[in-house]
Order: structure tokens, then sequence, then C-alpha cells
């Protein structure tokens, strides 16, 4: 094992996570007022419209992907009546509509924020850097499912990637099984790391307001000055 | 029963001149910042005409406000909270900014800079959004005074059966101006909407504010208003709104567009309401009865038993005092001349208006025996056609614009008697339901109007103040002073880049608005109360 290897596959992670928790704590401590969608849908709709359903719908079924495929142990999704076929099977096809609609939404959401001057002129460093990691991943990520996994044969990343990816958590990075891995599987991995570190620091932060209390909560929130709510005098 | 206090506004259409005052003064207190351009707080429509944004008023197209289900439960007119979240990536009810405009500034710099040249410097508008050389086809009061209103004002939604005669013959007919704040609803669809429960109506005096700290900018507050009164800011990604200029209100002064309104058209005051029967009200089937629901909700500080329930519920004394003396109770409720404005989208506003009299179309004295003084007959021939107005604030009941109208009308009658006649004519007060004596109050209070007369507002409690200080750190327009960080590098915040009424950063041309500037609309509080039922 080189030095590299040890960069990429132990420090970089650890780095990384690091960065993402501290990092989270930090702006969420901090920057309050800077934590939102930053919408332009105010200033361009239509394009909008398709796009950015597209896109996220396509990333919540990606992320699901990836939690049965990676985090989930290959053994435990056997052992709830998922075959090694039938996982192929689902992560091949549901992957495709995922990477489909993932890819059509962010090439609509990059045309519209070049070609629309007023969107454009709200695209700040952050966000150029943000789209092109996420970009790059999610290219590398549509490489490994359309590529690998359905014309080259496929590659069994539930026994080396996967295994590695978990293994960072339970501080067992097994760095061996990396080394190994097709390159596109890699750089792919590398790159996701990037795009952790810069979560928090992004805009991509406003995945962590998808607003589930709504679901419960009251219709009319009021809200009282002081802490006797309700009164404004001392009891 | 539940007593709460709501400081509320009246505004009556009468004297309103169509000056501009009240939104030019708003403009420069509140929204003078990037991303801020194209909002007002305060604006003031021309009326027939599509407003601002275009066609506000079509909730069929819009889905602002609330509806009745089949079954009479009180439903968002835009969807659930599932199919909130559903659409949360993309609002299908949001308008953009074309339907308010595109805000531009000028190439001033040229008028000095110009090289000599046979011709004058031109000042080209350049857009505020993109900064690009722009043309301006529609703008903030595109409508004033009628202007363009025959290519716009046939899409007016409160046309709706007005005959088609007195619609094709609006242009010389009538206008009327139409000033409009956020409605301060006591019960609020932008609040009920808001996905991240950022949004809330205070306890204390009813204001509905956004805490700018919480908002995560999922847009469903500007589409739930059914007057459009949110406002989306593009350049810090949140929500604003007017605030009822609160810091002002809490220290016992008017707000600044009343403040400021040369016609003194103004009058804020408090009501106590029933806070337990407000989704009552907001469901009553027949949407001509929201107006009598909403009334039943005001309570009437005279009462002796509603006082001593006040005192319980928390309003204190000098606020108890107060809305006995409140010029909005007097209008709306006493004397009941002031109307709300659409009270068919359910919120309950309270904002409400005198609606204006308007010169006789036809000479009513034309034929032999009419009586000038008819106000019966008048109001009938008069230049806003009843049904106009009866769309605007009643949901269509003629009747209780008629009545209004006739209130005000006998008003001046009697007053004609007891100013320049013989006396006034004992039969015109009694003939719209009132006595001598509180015709006379009415116009004192309608036609003198006197600062203190118009505005009883009581100050917030020292205590009450002490504590807020306690909690929010000092100025509430400080904290958000700094550009957040993903913003591309400002100047360096100095003193009075924390303040929004300092100055404007990044201000040369083409127009830099890439400065987020802080905006104090909601102060952090740290009780949350919820009320009301879960859908």
């Amino acid at each position: 094992m080189s030095g590299g290897d040890l960069v990429l596959w132990v420090l970089l992670p650890y780095v990384s996570l690091t960065v993402f928790v501290m990092g989270h704590i930090w702006r969420y401590r901090h920057d309050q007022f800077g934590w939102t969608s930053r919408s332009t849908q105010l200033l361009e709709d239509r394009l909008l419209r398709w796009g950015n359903p597209l896109f996220h719908y396509g990333a919540f079924a990606a992320i699901g992907g990836h939690v049965l495929g990676i985090l989930i142990p290959a053994s435990l999704v056997q052992s709830i009546g998922i075959s090694e076929t039938a996982y192929h099977v689902i992560s091949v096809s549901a992957g495709t509509v995922a990477w489909v609609a993932v890819i059509a939404g962010l090439l609509i959401l990059a045309y519209r924020r070049v070609m629309v001057p007023r969107v454009r002129v709200t695209t700040t460093r952050v966000d150029v850097v943000t789209f092109g990691v996420l970009f790059v991943v999610i290219a590398l990520g549509i490489w490994e499912t359309f590529g690998i996994n359905l014309l080259q044969g496929g590659y069994d990343y539930r026994a080396t990637v996967a295994v590695w990816f978990r293994g960072i958590f339970t501080f067992q990075p097994h760095t061996s099984l990396m080394m190994s891995a097709p390159l596109i599987f890699q750089l792919h991995a590398v790159t996701a790391w990037f795009l952790f570190a810069l979560w928090p620091f992004s805009r991509l932060v406003h995945a962590w307001s998808i607003p589930l209390t709504f679901l419960g909560r009251a219709q009319i929130l009021y809200r009282s000055s002081v802490p006797t709510s309700g009164s404004r005098r001392a009891p | 029963m539940r007593i709460r206090a709501q400081i509320a506004m009246v505004m009556n259409l009468d004297k309103c001149i169509g000056c501009h005052t009240c939104s030019v003064t708003c403009k420069n207190v509140w929204t003078n910042r990037a991303g801020a351009e194209y909002m007002w707080f305060n604006d003031v429509e021309t009326k027939p005409g599509i407003g601002y944004p275009k066609s506000w008023e079509d909730n069929d197209h819009w889905k602002g406000g609330w509806r009745l289900s089949r079954t009479g439960r009180l439903k968002l007119r835009a969807g659930g909270r599932i199919r909130k979240l559903l659409t949360l990536f993309a609002n299908p009810d949001l308008p953009t900014i074309d339907e308010y405009y595109e805000p531009w500034t000028y190439d001033y710099l040229t008028l000095t800079n110009a090289p000599r040249s046979r011709h004058q410097p031109v000042a080209r508008p350049y857009s505020q959004l993109s900064g690009r050389p722009m043309e301006i086809t529609w703008g903030p009061n595109w409508e004033d005074d009628l202007a363009g209103s025959t290519e716009t004002a046939a899409r007016d939604p409160n046309w709706r059966d007005v005959e088609e005669g007195v619609r094709l013959e609006y242009e010389r007919a009538f206008m009327v101006y139409l000033p409009r704040i956020c409605e301060h609803c006591l019960n609020p669809s932008c609040v009920a909407s808001c996905p991240s429960g950022a949004m809330y109506k205070r306890e204390e005096d009813g204001i509905v504010l956004v805490d700018q700290d919480q908002c995560r900018g999922w847009r469903m507050c500007v589409s739930g208003c059914p007057y459009k009164k949110v406002y989306f800011n593009h350049v810090t990604g949140k929500a604003e709104k007017c605030t009822f200029c609160y810091p002002r209100i809490e220290d016992g002064q008017p707000t600044i567009c009343a403040e400021t309104c040369v016609g003194r058209i103004r009058y804020i005051g408090l009501v106590l309401y029933d806070a337990d029967r407000v989704r009552e009200a907001a469901s009553v089937r027949d949407p001509k009865d929201l107006l009598r629901a909403q009334r039943s909700l005001f309570l009437d500080p005279e009462d002796a038993t509603v006082r001593e329930q006040a005192r319980r519920d928390g309003v204190p004394d000098d606020w108890i005092e107060a809305a006995r003396r409140s010029p909005v109770h007097a209008l709306a409720i006493r004397y009941e001349v002031a109307l709300p404005l659409h009270p068919e989208y359910r919120t309950l506003p309270m904002v409400w208006y005198v609606p204006p009299l308007s010169p006789v179309l036809h000479a009513v004295g034309d034929d032999d025996g009419a009586d000038p003084d008819d106000v019966f007959a008048a109001v009938e021939n008069m230049r806003i056609p009843v049904r106009y107005l009866s769309n605007m604030l009643a949901a269509g009941d003629d009747d209780v614009i008629r009545a209004v109208l006739r209130r005000l009308a006998a008003m001046r009658v009697h007053m004609r008697g007891v100013e320049f006649g013989d006396g006034a004519d004992p039969a015109v007060a009694p003939s719209v339901g009132m006595t001598a004596e509180e015709m006379e109050e009415m116009y004192r209070l309608l036609a003198i109007a006197r600062y203190e007369d118009r505005y009883v507002i009581p100050p917030a409690h020292r205590e009450v103040a002490a504590r807020l200080e306690g909690h929010d750190g000092g100025c509430p327009v400080g904290q958000h002073g700094y550009p957040h960080s993903e913003s591309t590098p400002a100047p360096a915040p100095s003193v009075s880049a924390h303040f929004m009424l300092g100055t404007q950063l990044g201000h040369q041309l083409p127009p830099v608005r890439r400065t987020a500037e802080g905006f104090a609309g909601g102060l952090p509080l740290t009780v949350v109360r919820s009320t009301g039922e879960v859908q």
C-alpha cells in the first residue's frame, strides 16, 4: 500500500467526513440566514418547471439506490428476499430511470443557468464549484451504471467498494478493496468525498431542510415575544 | 372564549388622491435593498386594472387563500400539505418576476460622462436583475390613473357580472385608488402554507411576520397569499413582507405609510377578538356571510365582561383602554362603514376599506320633484358601479355596499344641514339606522381626523420590551448584516452595512446586486406556540 492509497482511501474520507460534520455544525450555528434553497423560480419558470423536479426526484432515486447497494450489506439485502439476480435487475432498471432523470434535469438546469442572464448573475463561485463537482460525480456514476454494469457485464461493487465504504464508519477501512477497484469506481468515490466536504459550505445544505414536520403541525402558528406565552405580563 | 388584541388598519378610499407617498416612504424604509427592488410592501393601484402583480385577484388562477371542501372543511386552495411537499421543486402557482415587473435603473453616469456630441446624452434603462440594457414594457404603476388600462383593465376580475354597457364605458365613467399592504389576516393562508414554519402571527398584536432565520425559501407563502403580499427576495433566498412597521408600532407610532399619508386616509387601532372562533368564522358556507362572521369575532370593549375576560387573557389595561378609543373599531364595527378587501378569500383580513362615494352619473335632479339629497337614489346612480365595489369589498353582496354608501351620503346631507342649512333634517340619520350624535361622531372621525384620533396605538410594554432586548441581543436590523457565505465577496461590512436603512452597497452601473443584506422581517423569538387543528 502506497502513501497515495493511504491518502485516497483512508485520509480523504476521514478529512471529508470531519469537514462535513463540523462544517454543518458551524454553518447551522452561524448562518441560519444563509440557509436556504436559493430558489431562482421567481426569475425563470418554464425551464425550471421541468428541470428541477427531474433532477431532484432522480437524485432521490439515486440516493435510494446507494442506500440499497452501498450502505446495506449484500447479505442483509439477500436475507430480506432480494436475490443477487433480482438486485442486479433492480439496480440496472431503477438505476437507469434515475440517471436519465438526473442527467436530463441537470442538463436543463445547467442550460438555464448559463443561458438565462438573470439566473446566470445569481450564480456564485461556490455554486460553480458545486455544480462542477456534482456533474463529475454524476457522470462517473452514470458510467458505472450504464457503461460498466449494463454494457460490460458488471462489476461487483457490493463486495468491494461497499465493504470499504462501510468500513470507514467502523474505523476499519479495507483499503486494498478499493485499490483493486476499476478506475471509474475509484474516481467516483474520490470526487464524492470532495462533494461531501463542499456540502456544508454550499447551497446543498438545503437538503437537510426537507420540511417533513410540515405534515404534522398546526395550520396557523402564533408566537409570543415573551416566555410567558399568551400573557403579556408576568403571571 | 380567548381574547386577543389585533392591530388593524382602515383606509378611507374616499380621501385617497393616489399620490403614492405611502408607497415611496415604505420603499425607502423597507425595500430599498438588493433583491427587494421589485417589492412594494405598500402599493397603490388604480382600479379598474389588473394591479400588482398582474391579475393578483384572479385566484381561480393563482390559487391563493382558502376554500371550503364539500364537507365544509377549510382547505388551502392550492392543495394540501402532501401536494405542497411534492411540488416543492417547482411551485405550480408561483408568479414569476415578470408578473410583478423587471426592476430597472438608469445609466445616469452617461449624462455627465458622455463625450461632446450633437445630441443630448440619454440615460438608458438597465435591468436590475441581469445588469443588461432593457426595454421597459411593464412597471409597478403601469396602470396609474387608468394609463394603458384600455389594454389591461378588461381582465380585472372585479368586473364579473357588471353590466356590459358599464364596462365598456368605464374609461369615461370612473376610477378608484386602492392602496394595499399586507392584510395581517386573522386566518393567514401564507402562515398555513409555509413548510418551514417560519411564518407566524404575533400573539400580542396579530402582526404576521417571516422569521428570516427559519425561512428556507420554499416559496409556498408567496403563492398561498391571495393578496400576493409576500415577496421572494431572489438575492437572500428568503420571503419578505410588510411588517406593519412593528418597530414603530411597538413604540406607539403609526406605520410609515400611515404617518406620511397626505390625504390622512389611514386609521390604526386595536380590535379585540375571540381567537377560539377564528376558524369557525372563516368556514361559513356562503361567502356573503363572511363579513358578518368576521364582525362577530370582534368584541365590544365597552362591555365590562369583555374587558374582564381580556384582562384574564393577558391583554394589558392600557391596551384595553386603547381598544375603546380605536378608530378601527369605530369604523369597522360601530358604524359599519369599513369593509374587508375580498372577504371571499376566507383569510379574515385586518386592513379594511371605507368604499368611495363617486359623482352621480346621470343627474338625479333631472326628473321633476327628485330630491338631490335623496341618498337612496344617488347611491344607485354613482359612477362606480355598486357591483364593482361589492366584488372587491363584499364578496358580491351589493346590499352591503349600498348600506355603507347610504350612510356616507346621509352623513353629508346631515352635516350640510348642520353647517349651512336650518339645522339637520332629523329624519336623515335614522333613515340609515344611526342617531344624529353617532353621525356627527363619524363625521369628526372621517372628515376632521386629527392625528391622535386616527392613530390610537398603545406602545408595547416596557417589561415586554426589556425581555425582547434580552432575547434579541440588540438592534433587530443589525444581526443579519453580513452577506452569507455563498455570496461573492461583498465589501467588508462597514457599520452602515448592518443597517437596512443605510447605504446601498455596490451601486454602480451595470447594477451589481450580489450583496445579501439583512432584513428584519421577524425577530428571533423563543416561544413557539401552535393552535388550530392539524389537517
